[in-house]
């Protein structure tokens, strides 16, 4: 009676094949979708934290409290015995100094005059062999042409922006800015080479040089803005990160603006309600994309079984109970449910791999954006990834059936049997 | 079944709801049906054919009185005793065939032995010996969808009677046939009735089918109007070729 059962389920294109391939559609793309929206966020998390704000940061309270207005005037005094003490009490930490600075790039041409000005966004890190940072920002990778500063006074900009002011390796470029202390500062650079990250913020006008450097540049010696902190697994784990920064606060008591103070991603980024909230928004897609997914599977489900009520008739009429009939429906579902969730799972997670390995570049999409993204958008495959779009497949399809089919219950078998063939 | 009663009907009431109407499709009908009757019910459209034949059927019950088929109450057959019933013992033939399409001729007329667990050694005698029958051997593996009406009718009738059941019913057998093929069919079924000795019941208003009756009960409007036996002289006489 099975293999019977089997038999017509194989040749009836419409109640296996079309089930099957509307449930690993709806699978896979459930699977893509949440591989993706991890990705992407991963991404996200990466590019915020590797450029802008660490997992952890140390800085003056009153660096950390000015937000997006902090200057160097802020900066952190003692970095080194700072440093020090952060390498001392977290060691599983990976922690570095950074400054950022703003100012003019200024070109000058042959005769010391300026050529072409142009306002930089600056970032001064350790450049040194052994730094972190060449990890972190992934620098090697991120060359395009020339060389790491080795020598003082080299600096890396930008490849778009080293284009646009017509400078090439070896030319002289000016940093005007302003020291710690406020009065005017110039410094003269040679370019050594040029860099692009795949992050439009830093691609489009961003000059990089050693920290030592700017410390010189700007008159701020033993001073940095801010160091970060790298835990050991590359995603961010906000639980461990408030951990320790609460532990380092609680060391660091003080009502001194100028002492150091260490605040997490979720904090020091200001989008510490953005994470919840994107925590969220992820989810809320996802649902309203496995309820839509359950709907289309069981209204075919539905459609399945009033198109089957003729043949429902006839099997009751020839002597099946309902119950046989209606168990024969739900297996009949599970089956294809099973089936067709195993292929969209295969097929979601072949795809999300690819998005994982290889990843797709919207590089040419966002020319204009001036948030911090990467321009290549990966998808990452979790454990979650084999169960989110395979349980509501198999479960919609099921209850689909075992819904619809009810029907054959409500309905008297006069009835159904009435129902031959029209 | 004491005297080879098969069927047995006593003022069967069925009444249907629809919205607030009452609409009684049988009213009190008393008949009797016994083993080997070759019967038709003839009468014109709604006047409650359909719905004897499926309570005598136990696809439906009646609203009141009682029905005995077979030797079970009908009024008061468990839906699985129902079933069972009908897979054991009666074989039913419908105006639109209703042929399992995705299944072939041999498949359809299998599954009713399926339901019995029969041996396929025994399934496979059984099935060829009722497409024999109904003269439809070579067709075995052909799809309702490659078989002509009057093929698919004999295929539902081999389907029906393959299982050698006490009580064939079949609700305007030939309703979509032509004058040929109805027939044929009629003829298929009146050598079953002769060789196997099942007793068949019809409802129809083909005068082509009740040429070949033994017994027509007519019912007008829910009621036995007229319950006559014809003489198999009669039946001889009005048979065509
Ligand atoms: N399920 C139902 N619900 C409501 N009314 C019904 C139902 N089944 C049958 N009837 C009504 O009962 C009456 C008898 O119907 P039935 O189908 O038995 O007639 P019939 O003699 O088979 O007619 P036909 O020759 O057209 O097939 C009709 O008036 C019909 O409308
Ligand atoms: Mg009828």
């Amino acid at each position: 009676m099975l293999a019977f059962l089997a038999k017509g389920l194989f040749r009836d294109r419409s109640r296996s094949l079309f089930p099957l391939l509307t449930c690993a559609i709806g699978v896979s793309l459930v699977v893509v979708l949440d591989a993706y929206q991890r990705g992407a966020m991963d991404g996200m998390f990466r590019v915020m934290s590797s450029f802008v704000t660490g997992h952890l940061r140390v800085t003056t309270r009153a660096y950390a409290k000015a937000g997006t207005d902090a200057s160097n005037d802020l900066a952190l005094l003692g970095v080194d015995s700072v440093l020090a003490g952060l390498r001392r009490d977290f060691p599983e930490v990976t922690w570095t100094p950074r400054t950022r600075f703003g100012g003019l790039v200024d070109v000058p041409d042959s005769t010391g005059n300026t050529r072409v000005q142009s306002p930089a966004a600056g970032l001064a890190v350790d450049l040194s062999e052994a730094s972190p940072e060449r990890e972190i920002l992934r620098i090697e990778k991120s060359l395009v042409t020339g060389h790491l500063p080795s020598a003082s006074g080299e600096v890396l900009l930008s490849d778009d922006f080293a284009r646009r002011l017509g400078v090439r390796l070896g030319d002289k470029v000016t940093l005007v800015s302003s020291t710690m202390n406020g009065s005017i500062a110039t410094w003269n650079f040679i370019l050594c080479g040029t860099v692009r990250f795949g992050i439009l913020a830093m691609d489009r006008g961003a000059m990089l040089c050693d920290i030592k450097e700017i410390q010189q540049a700007l008159d701020m010696p033993d001073a940095a803005d801010q160091i970060l902190g790298f835990l050991p697994r590359e995603q961010y784990d906000d639980k461990l990160a408030t951990r320790l920064a609460s532990e380092f606060n609680a060391a660091h008591p003080g009502e001194n603006e100028y002492a150091p103070e260490m605040e997490t991603m979720r904090t020091a980024s200001g989008l510490g309600s953005m994470f919840s909230l994107l925590d969220w928004a992820a989810a809320l897609i996802l649902i309203i994309f496995i309820v839509a997914m359950s709907v289309v599977l069981w209204n075919a489900g539905l459609m399945g079984s009033l198109r089957r009520y003729g043949e429902i008739g006839v099997r009751l009429a020839i002597g099946e109970s309902k119950g046989a009939v209606y168990r024969s429906l739900l297996a009949e579902a599970f089956l294809v449910g099973l089936v067709g969730s195993a292929i969209g799972t295969a097929i979601g997670l072949g795809f999300s791999f690819y998005l994982q390995e290889v990843g797709f570049n919207v590089a040419g999409m966002m020319r204009n954006a001036t948030m911090v993204i990467g321009d290549v958008i990966r998808a990452r495959i979790a454990p979650m990834s084999y169960i989110v779009g395979f349980l509501p497949g198999l479960i919609a399809t099921f209850l689909g059936a075992a819904i619809s089919g009810l029907g054959v219950y409500k309905r008297q078998t006069a009835m159904l049997a009435k129902e031959l063939g029209s | 079944m004491e005297n080879g009663v098969v069927v047995c009907t006593d003022k069967l009431v069925r009444k249907f709801h629809v919205g607030r109407t009452e609409l009684v499709a049988l009213k009190e009908v008393s008949l009797e049906f016994r083993r080997g009757e070759f019967a038709g019910l003839v009468g014109p459209s709604g006047s409650g054919k359909t719905t004897l034949l499926n309570i005598i059927g136990t696809l439906d019950t009646p609203t009141s009185g009682s029905a005995t088929v077979l030797g079970e109450r009908v009024e008061s057959l468990s839906p699985v005793r129902a079933a069972s019933l009908r897979s054991r013992h009666i074989g039913f033939i419908f105006q639109t065939f209703n042929l399992l399409p995705v299944y072939t001729a041999y498949e359809n007329v299998e599954f009713p032995l399926l339901l019995l667990g029969l041996s396929s050694a025994e399934r496979r005698r059984k099935v060829t010996d009722a497409l024999e029958w109904v003269g439809l051997a070579d067709r075995a593996k052909s799809r309702p969808t490659q078989l002509s009406g009057g093929e698919s009718q004999r295929v539902a009738i081999a389907r029906a009677v393959v299982k050698r059941p006490e009580l064939v019913l079949a609700d305007e057998p030939t309703a979509n046939l032509d004058a040929e093929n109805s027939h044929k069919i009629l003829q298929t079924m009146v050598g079953l009735n002769r060789d196997l000795g099942t007793t068949f019941i019809f409802s129809t208003h083909d005068e082509k089918v009740i040429r070949y009756l033994r017994r027509k009960v007519s019912l007008v409007d829910g009621r036995v109007a007229e319950d006559r036996t014809l003489e198999p002289g009669e039946v001889r006489s009005q048979k065509l070729e």
